[in-house]
């Protein structure tokens, strides 16, 4: 089951970075991101059947980035719509110069 | 094929239909739900990889807290206008973010299909299955986790500070 999880993990990893590369809706962006780092915690937990437990205890520091990223990160996207009234990342260019 | 080999392939199978349905719906909620669905089938995946405290810390961390957030800013923010809604992007850069993830996924096929060692025997199904995760997290790897402390400060601060109204 080992390389059936490393598949799907490839897939799911696949499938967000188009995500990324599709949409433009910020939040969307935002939640394709945390679909990666599912997929890579999928493979962590595969390889931990092979390589012993040091998988799962980084599975538990990628679930802790990925909680203080999204609440970063929110609030980053709530800030902006309070500036720009909009969350779309076409519309978001502030920092060009 | 056996039982346990056909609910793998069925949650998998369920997990990246889920995420093709999420990445396509236009809908910020929809696209939110469709994502739970895809942590369920992952936490799923983890119980079956016999990693069992991964996947319940799944469920409650990623379905439980993590989305809600997401579904709660999408509420906040009130995104019902069609303009918000339709944000997928032209088809030239569907196209060329479709090449570029089919370039990906063969990269990610062909380092894959490298030689796996064996597996290590599996714990015996009665014995605790926080205690081999909790033991490496706290003597080997105690310093990156009193890190991830300061980072989770940081980020509450940052959080509170960044969404809070001008005083």
């Amino acid at each position: 089951m080992i390389v059936e999880s490393l598949f799907f993990s490839a897939v799911l990893f696949t499938i967000g970075v188009v995500g990324v590369l599709t949409r433009r809706n910020a939040i969307i962006v935002f939640m394709c991101v945390e679909l990666m780092l599912n997929a890579v915690n999928l493979s962590f937990v595969a390889l931990s059947r092979l390589y012993g437990m040091t998988g799962q205890v980084f599975v538990i520091f990628v679930m802790t980035v990925a909680a203080a990223e999204a609440a970063v990160g929110l609030a980053i996207i709530i800030s902006i719509f309070r500036h720009q009234q909009t969350v779309d990342l076409q519309n978001i260019n502030i920092l060009k110069g | 094929m056996n039982f346990y080999a056909f609910f793998f392939y069925l949650f998998g199978l369920v997990a990246i239909a889920s995420a093709v349905a999420f990445v396509t719906r236009k809908s910020p909620v929809a696209a939110a739900l469709w994502l739970v669905n895809t942590m369920f089938s992952l936490a799923v995946l983890y119980i079956m990889l016999d990693a069992q405290f991964i996947g319940i810390i799944q469920i409650l961390v990623y379905a439980g807290a993590i989305m809600v957030v997401f579904l709660f800013v999408v509420m906040l923010l009130n995104l019902g206008h069609p303009s918000e809604i339709a944000d997928i992007k032209g088809l030239g850069a569907r196209l060329l973010a479709g090449a570029a993830g089919l370039a990906l996924l063969a990269e990610l096929l062909v380092v894959v299909r490298q030689e796996l060692p064996d597996l290590i025997p599996a714990p015996p199904a009665h014995t605790n299955v926080v205690n081999p995760i909790a033991a490496p997290l706290f003597t080997q790897y105690l310093l990156a986790f009193e890190i991830t402390s300061v980072l989770l400060l940081a980020a509450i601060v940052g959080a509170v500070v960044l969404a809070k109204r001008r005083v």
